[in-house]
């Protein structure tokens, strides 16, 4: 009673957290250009992306990549044969536990109809499904937890995976194990299924499993006469030998079996197997329910995300159906952190407390932010600057495990964040170059909205500069700054300068404008100038420091020695740092 | 002779040509490259952000190679100049170079300072050199002019990058020579081609691209070469586009040093990728010759 009820509700759970998350494949939105795609729409050009798929020679794309990526796991094994060991056991050996256990009513007794999960080979089996998954487990642990690999974070989610199946699996063991021993499970064995009824015979049988399948009983113990154990073998033959092996086949259990068998009596007294039992059960019930909630939902989005990319591209797919698999993508990742270690700037986490320069955890933030769970304008502007922080390298994309398009995922949900509002300053920096190669796909003012932004940031933060006329504030005389540009490796030759522009006049950029001054606010002689007297905020809004291409044309030509492009460096730097700590 | 290969983060979406016209000329010049896969970004596109983000990645990858005792090669001009910027860095200044070292011995590396960094040019010059590669052409270019675009980040800032006279880069002349392409004068060699403010400022950035394509096509340049990932994706595929934003139908197409070479050494047009260069470029193998004269046919789409 109390097994089934607990099974409907969980069973009820996860039925209802399937479809709960499966609608939000096509509810939430992942960048700017999705909003406009109704949830029917991609509703039902999923579904007709899908049937076409199948009806055309792509359906041969999926086969391939839904036996060598989903089943063979190709692309763990490609990255690190310890992870898709680990991998290997854990999904393998749990499979077949759920097939060949879990399931035995529905798929075991119905191919072998003489299945008796104490006979072998089930027996074994059952145990060698189990300890593969512990193996895996411990690679888990040992990976995560022992060989201290940097930028590999963990977090609850992947430590609930691990402690859930480690309930199940041990508390299966120990169940097991304490059943060998328990003389109540030999009794109800005994009732229910021989037609033994004399007393003798009884005695005779009980001590044949006393002595060969570990039974403890509280009435006999060993040494047994050899005439009452062929008496008892006969019996066993008649009676048990269908369906048992020896326990010794489940090397794990037995093992425990007999660490416990000193305190089987008592064990069995209080109950202990039948703790264990439930134990074993809800804790599958509690990991079913939860299922669609946790990381563990991997196991459905995850082919399912390495099978659409398989067959989708940006150019070509219904924008319907991009929009909805990238939500699902969300769904697919396992944080198993492979992308964070391939990130060709997440050594920079070394040196930019930012966890979303990662992009493990920057798509873990970026989930919480899809279903509405951030709230905060700092964790957002955080974010978004881990998103800004990307060379767009397309390692990530390249090495994950279940396939999703991270390149993609990264661009649309960059413009969502840096058009709506929020002045990202890395703008100005040459990590926009890769957002420049994909303008065609953005319409002109959402691509220069962002940039603007940025330098109206700049404008505000260190006095506003629009027009002719107003009257150009010259910013504060500050000294601390020109301490800062002394001290840095790079600043500090600029009072050497003599005014003489050589360095404008070599100056690719100011050589671009009739009329330098007035369109980049100062050139490059008179930034050195305005370094020289301390006039950082005239320096930090003119659109000369943020246009220099750091060409080292005005450096090789200054006859002073004065490293012009190496100050405008430091310059940027020291603005951007400003500017990021007040905001 | 091995070398631990940065390739550029440019190049495995936008410029994939680069990295296989590369492995195939370099293979044909039994010169070893060690991918190594830990590798991360040279740190060139952070100089604007925060120097010492800069100089943390180089340094790890200077790192990484030294544990293997390699030297580090880059056909990038702007991965060249920052790794050796965060070398002569880590050199001069003891302060940066502890705190570095602080953040890579978290992962068990430390930085000694034994790696060189090179570019492909100067090891095609100086490792390889001229002589041997004479031998190793089988097809010659005739009548093809070409501008050669250096690339700021090979000529300055002197003290770090020079491997030539300053302000010159002749070895690349000489490279480019040796496939019998014609070198042409053009005014705005030195230039910078646009690419670090691409994003940033659209309009200065293609300014400056088209200033340059002018002038060169202007020179009788057929094509531009180069040998940067930033500088091609700029005149390749920015130029693209900025021809289609400007309305213009004159660009002047840019090759790879990598793919010029490896059509005069016989590799496969395929291998090289210059069937995925953005502005065509298949015209130029009509330049090549074994013996026959060559047909003049810039600019034609036939591949
Ligand atoms: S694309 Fe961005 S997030 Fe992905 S590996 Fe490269 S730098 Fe890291
Ligand atoms: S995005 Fe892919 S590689 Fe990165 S943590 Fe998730 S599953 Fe792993
Ligand atoms: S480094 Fe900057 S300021 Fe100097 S010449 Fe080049 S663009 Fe001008
Ligand atoms: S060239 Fe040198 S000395 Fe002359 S203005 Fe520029 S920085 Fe000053």
């Amino acid at each position: 009673m109390f097994f089934s009820v607990s099974l409907y509700i969980a069973l009820s759970i996860f039925v209802l957290g399937l479809f709960w998350k499966i609608s939000t494949w096509f509810r939430y939105t992942v960048g700017p250009g999705a909003r406009e795609i109704k949830t029917s729409q991609r509703l039902f050009a999923a579904i007709k992306g899908i049937i076409v798929t199948i009806l055309s020679p792509k359906i041969l794309t999926l086969l391939k990549v839904f036996v060598l990526d989903v089943l063979f796991q190709r692309r763990i094994f490609v990255e690190s044969r310890l992870r898709w060991a680990m991998h290997m056991y854990i999904y393998g050996g749990f499979m077949l536990l759920l097939l060949m256990h879990a399931f035995e009513d529905f798929i075991t007794l119905t191919l072998f109809p003489d299945y008796a999960s104490t006979l072998n080979p089930f027996l074994f089996l059952r145990t060698l499904f189990g300890v593969m998954v512990m193996v895996g487990l411990g690679i888990s642990v040992y990976r995560r937890h022992i060989l201290k690999i940097p930028r590999l974070m963990n977090n609850a989610m992947d430590h609930y995976m691990v402690i859930i199946l480690a309930i199940i699996m041990v508390s299966g063991f120990l169940l097991e194990g304490t059943k060998v021993v328990s003389h109540t499970s030999y009794q109800e064995m005994v009732e229910d299924w021989s037609d033994v009824d004399d007393e003798e015979s009884f005695k005779a049988l009980e001590s044949y499993w006393v002595e060969k399948f570990g039974v403890v009983s509280p009435d006999l113990e060993g040494p047994f006469d050899a005439e009452i154990l062929a008496q008892g073998r006969d019996l066993h033959e008649m009676n048990c030998e269908a369906c048992h092996s020896r326990p010794q086949w489940a090397f794990i259990s037995y093992g425990v079996a007999k660490i416990v068998s000193p305190l089987a009596v008592s064990l069995d007294k209080a109950g202990v197997p039948t703790i264990l039992w439930s134990l074993h059960f809800l804790a599958c019930f509690v990991g079913l329910a939860y299922l669609p909630f946790s990381r563990m939902f991997h196991i459905l989005a995850g082919p399912l995300s390495l099978l659409a990319n398989a067959v989708m591209d940006r150019e070509r797919s219904d924008p319907a159906n991009i929009a909805t698999r990238q939500v699902m993508e969300l769904d697919a990742c396992t944080h198993c952190g492979t992308c964070s270690l391939q990130c060709s700037v997440g050594v920079l986490f070394e040196q930019i407390q930012n966890e979303n320069i990662l992009p493990s955890e920057k798509l873990a933030s970026v989930k919480r932010f899809t279903a509405n769970r951030i709230a905060k304008e700092k964790d957002i502007k955080r974010i978004q600057e881990g998103l800004y922080l990307c060379t767009n390298c397309y390692n990530c994309t390249l090495v994950c495990p279940v396939g999703i398009n991270l390149q993609d995922l990264w661009f649309n949900v960059r413009e969502t964040f840096i058009q709506d509002g929020h002045p990202e300053v890395f703008a100005l920096s040459t990590l926009s170059f890769y957002r420049g190669l994909r303008r065609d796909e953005l319409d002109d003012k959402d691509y220069e909205k962002p940039l603007q932004l940025a330098s109206q940031t700049m404008a505000e933060e260190f006095g506003l500069f629009d027009s002719q006329d107003t009257p150009i504030d010259l910013g504060s005389l500050d000294n601390s700054f020109k301490k800062d540009l002394r001290t840095s490796a790079q600043g500090s030759t600029f009072s050497f300068c003599f005014t003489c522009t050589t360095c404008t006049s070599a100056c690719p950029v100011a050589c671009n404008y009739d009329n330098p001054p007035e369109a980049l606010g100062l050139t490059p002689h008179q930034i050195v100038r305005a370094t020289a007297v301390g006039l950082p905020d005239l320096i930090f809004r003119s659109k000369m420091l943020w246009t220099c291409l750091g060409c080292y044309q005005c450096q090789e030509a200054c006859p002073q020695g004065v490293r012009v492009t190496d100050i405008l460096y430091a310059l940027k730097n020291m603005a951007i740092r400003r500017v990021k700590e007040k905001t | 002779m091995d070398f631990a290969i940065q390739r550029c983060c440019v190049t495995p979406i936008y410029l994939k040509s680069y990295n296989s016209s590369t492995d195939a000329v370099l293979r044909a010049l039994d010169i070893g490259l060690v991918d190594i896969k830990e590798f991360n970004c040279c740190g060139y596109p952070l100089k604007d952000i925060d120097l010492k983000a800069h100089v943390l990645a180089s340094a790890r990858n200077l790192c990484l190679a030294e544990k293997r005792n390699l030297d580090v090669m880059t056909f990038c001009n702007c991965c060249y100049e920052s790794l050796r910027e965060a070398k002569h860095l880590l050199g001069e200044d003891e302060s940066i170079k502890r705190d570095i070292n602080e953040k890579l011995m978290k992962e068990g590396l430390e930085y000694g300072g034994t790696t060189e960094v090179r570019h492909l040019l100067e090891v095609l010059y100086n490792d390889v050199g001229l002589e041997a590669l004479k031998e190793k052409v089988v097809m010659s270019f005739k009548g093809l002019k070409i501008a050669v675009h250096y690339g700021c980040h090979i000529l300055r800032p002197r003290q770090l990058v020079q491997f030539d006279d300053p302000g010159t880069a002749r070895v690349f002349d000489q490279l480019v020579e040796i496939t019998g392409a014609e070198i042409i004068p053009w005014e705005a060699q030195l230039d910078c081609c646009g690419a670090p403010v691409w994003g940033i400022d659209d309009d200065l950035s293609m300014d400056l691209t088209q200033k340059k394509t002018k002038d060169a096509r202007q020179s009788g340049a057929d094509y531009l070469c180069v040998a940067c990932a930033y500088c091609q994706v700029q005149f390749d595929r920015v130029q693209k586009m900025l021809l289609s934003r400007r309305g213009e139908d004159k660009g002047l197409p840019s090759i790879l040093f990598t793919q010029l070479l490896g059509l005069s050494l016989g590799i496969d047009s395929e291998a090289l990728g210059i069937d995925q260069n953005e502005l065509d470029a298949r015209g130029i193998t009509h330049f090549l010759s074994h013996e026959e004269s060559p047909t003049q046919s810039y600019g034609s789409s036939t591949p």
